[in-house]
């Protein structure tokens, strides 16, 4: 057992010093499509057309970015079309879509360094749970926040829900969310979880989990990568404001 | 032709000639033999009083492989049942095909010949309405218990975005197997773990040892292979990555190739290098998330996190080299949405040799860790003998001594160019399917090395015009091999769309693994296994 106690303290630590600074290394986030400025009309109904899933909308000087609906089609970025839509390589992607009026459901302070989780997978890919489950690597540590996964709704704060929700799914969902003792909030993760993606609605499934629980938080992204959905969780516990779900055309290019 | 690409050329005529005359006398009555679309391939349209017999023939005698199920409803309206086999020794496909009047509902079934059929034929009477005569189990599989009788959603007539009434207090009933004093069921899911995939599994136990473990699944079905039917290829090439995000490139890619083979289309030599080179990146990245799930599941904490690290620097690459963590959008029917710059490759080529190193010295130290192979030897064995019948595919049947591979069966994109081995064990239990992922990962690496400094210069795609026709792309994913049958309507679009996953055929084998097992065993033996449930699903 000595080696490997002794290789871990070789490695050294890893951690990204996000929050209190953002991360710089490559490939933690894939980036996503932004408002963009056009100057033809043309190109901006070309752009939307490309779109599979409506997520770019034409505007007077441009296109908007619907941000829950993208999948990363990249569609957009490397189509045939002459234009292509600026990208953006962040990953503060959480939002709020409205403020939880509900006492039972609101989460104060003494929760922001004390937070359980709980995962439920209603029908997701893989991908995003297996982004969910980076943030227990030695790179993203949630530990070290606070932040811990609970195998138990009993002891969660937070659901964190991936997938369109499967009409099976459904009890197993309203089941745990029941479970779990007030305060508590519903994290929603992933395209599908927020609008369906490219799944639902459907015969089988619901067009995200907002059909079944009250969602506090969103994060989009087709997956999100592991930093949005901390982000996600640090803008639940208020320790992070959240980001737009509609990114605007700016006025000049 | 996508199967027929790197495979000796064979005359079409003389490749049907040669089945037939293979054929036991007694078994050529009542059969048509077809030749296919291409030379490898051969359709025998067979009465159904032949069908056992052939089957039986093909499967035990000379040892073909059952791929496939494809149940189409022409416009006629009639039945075409296909099962699809191949010989993996000697890369040809015999497609036994059965037509029957659309009010002809039953069909003899072959699954206690050929038991890798159960499963297909348990889903096509749920999704189609047909019934397999002789088999022992049919009733609610895929559909839940509060789905109506007699609507079966695969039907043409069946509308995607509709909402049958669902059957009102409906309770699951488990099945109880074991009957022994004091025997209880332990009930596991489907929301269970940290983190899990949603899927139920029934352990039935007597005390501290489980006997039997038997799943119940398809929480997560999206209804993938319908939702497919009237949309455009490229919306199609959608669903195939993101139906199974972890395995996204393997069925992109056979979903593309499928297409590519219908309209007639070859994709330059750059794309299919490029093509080898993304899907190794995303096995090796496969297995190392696999790996970290075995370490994990026995609680040794910084072999986990060690291997955790290496998943995650493999993501980051996966992200600078196609712009996503886990390869969306970086296939298209015809070739690929990207290209790989010189100066990236050569970056990729030693930022992977890296990987190799750190991989290589984290096998050398579990494979002298005793608490760790005390958890994983003789764990979930299951014998070759079994893995045959069952069909089970990918690094689980090769760790059972099955040494098959589409990449070398099949040789689609570059990979009949390619120089690699298709490791093997013998054991067939926990510890042997851990060497069988290090080994596949190594050889992973040998070829992303190669294949980022050599790749051959041209473009990256070629223009697809889809036409009328139906053709099977195929690929080997990191759980095994993916079959994608796809059928192009006059207009372009799918019109049936039949997604075989490597995880559907091995969780079907998944009870071998989980026979007289200790309760505390159970993690080790799904991480050993690794399979998906969106991959089962759909």
């Amino acid at each position: 057992m000595t080696k490997w106690v002794a290789k871990g303290l070789r490695t050294g630590i890893k951690s990204t010093r996000y929050p209190d600074t953002l991360e710089p290394a490559p490939g933690v986030s894939p980036g996503r499509p932004a408002g963009t400025h056009l100057d033809d009309d043309e190109s901006g109904a070309r752009l939307c057309g490309l779109c599979p899933t409506g997520a770019l909308e034409a505007e007077e000087n441009g296109v908007a970015v619907l941000l829950d609906r993208c999948v990363h089609c990249f569609r957009c970025l490397r189509g045939d079309a002459p234009a292509v839509v600026r990208w953006e390589g962040d990953y503060e992607w959480a939002a709020i879509e409205r403020e939880a009026e509900d006492a039972r459901r609101r989460l104060g302070r003494a929760f922001g360094r004390s937070l359980h989780i709980r995962f439920l997978d209603a029908g997701a890919c893989g991908a995003c749970m297996s982004e969910a489950r980076q943030l227990n690597n030695p790179y993203y540590n949630i530990h070290r926040l606070g932040f811990f996964i609970t195998p138990t709704p009993r002891h969660a704060d937070i659901l964190l829900v991936a997938g369109p929700l499967t009409d099976a799914m459904r009890v197993p969902l309203q089941k745990t969310y029941d479970a779990m003792p007030s305060p508590k909030r519903v994290v929603a993760i992933g395209a599908c979880a927020l609008s369906g993606g490219v799944f639902g609605p459907s015969f089988v499934s619901a067009g995200g989990v907002g059909e079944l629980l009250p969602v506090d938080v969103v994060v989009p992204g087709c997956p999100p990568p592991p930093l949005a959905i901390l982000h996600g969780l640090l803008v639940a516990v208020a320790r992070k404001p959240p980001g737009p779900l509609r990114s605007a055309a700016p006025d000049a290019g | 032709m996508t199967e027929a690409r790197n495979s000796a050329p064979t005359a079409t005529g003389a490749r049907r000639d040669d089945f037939f005359e293979q054929l036991p006398p007694a078994l050529r009555d009542g059969l048509r033999v077809e030749p296919g679309s291409d030379a490898a391939r051969c359709t025998v349209v067979c009465v159904r009083q032949k069908l056992r017999e052939l089957c039986r023939w093909l499967f035990q005698e000379i040892g073909y492989v059952f791929a496939t199920l494809v149940v189409e409803e022409t416009d006629a309206p009639s039945w075409s049942i296909a099962y699809l086999f191949y010989g993996p020794e000697r890369a040809d496909w015999v497609h036994v095909e059965i037509q029957q009047g659309i009010d002809e509902r039953t069909i003899p079934s072959i699954s206690d010949i050929v038991h890798a059929a159960d499963w297909h034929e348990r889903e096509a009477e749920d999704l189609f309405g047909l019934t397999f005569e002789g088999h022992p189990r049919l009733g609610e599989f895929i559909l839940h218990e509060d789905w109506p009788d007699g609507v079966n959603p695969m039907r043409k007539a069946f509308d995607a975005r509709g909402r049958p009434e669902r059957l009102p207090e409906t309770q699951w009933e488990p099945p109880t197997v074991l009957q022994a004093p004091g025997a209880f069921a332990m009930p596991v899911g489907p929301v269970f773990s940290d983190y899990a995939e949603s899927a139920h599994f029934l352990l039935e136990t007597v005390g501290e040892d489980v006997v039997t473990a038997i799943p119940r699944f398809f929480y997560k079905y999206r209804g993938v292979e319908k939702i497919a039917e009237g949309r455009t290829p490229e919306d199609v090439l959608l669903l195939a990555e993101r139906f199974s995000g972890t395995s996204a490139l393997a069925h992109g890619l056979a979903f593309c190739q499928a297409v590519e083979s219908v309209a007639g289309a070859e994709p330059p030599p750059r794309a299919r290098a490029l093509r080898c080179l993304l899907a190794e990146l995303e096995r090796l990245r496969h297995h190392a998330a696999a790996i970290k799930g075995i370490c994990e599941s026995t609680a040794l904490a910084v072999a986990t996190s060690q291997a955790a690290l290496i998943e995650e620097d493999l993501l980051r690459l996966s992200c600078g080299v196609a712009g996503h963590r886990y390869l969306f959008g970086a296939l298209r029917p015809g070739g690929l949405t990207l290209d790989l710059a010189e100066a990236q490759g050569r970056e990729l080529a030693d930022a992977i040799r890296r990987i190799g190193t750190r991989l290589a010295e984290l096998q050398g130290m579990l494979q002298y860790t005793s608490s760790f192979l005390d958890r994983l030897e003789e764990i979930g064995a299951i014998p070759r003998r079994l893995a045959l019948d069952y069909g089970l595919v990918g690094p689980v049947a090769r760790a059972s001594g099955i040494p098959w591979d589409l990449r070398r069966i099949v040789r689609y994109a570059a990979y009949g160019a390619l120089e690699f081995d298709v490791p093997t064990e013998a054991e067939g239990d926990g510890y042997a399917r851990l060497r069988v992922l290090f080994r596949e990962a190594e050889q992973s690496i040998a070829l992303i090395d190669r294949l980022a400094v050599n790749l051959p210069a041209g473009p990256v795609a070629v223009a697809v015009a889809p036409r009328e026709g139906a053709a099977l792309g195929m690929a080997e994913a990191p759980i095994g091999a993916a079959f994608h049958w796809v059928r192009l309507d006059a207009s372009g679009t799918v019109s049936r769309y039949r997604l075989t996953s490597p995880s559907f055929t091995n969780w079907h084998g998944f009870h071998l693994a989980a026979e007289n097992f200790a309760f505390q065993d159970f993690p080790i033996i799904l991480a050993s296994l690794g399979l998906s449930n969106a991959e089962c699903d759909r």
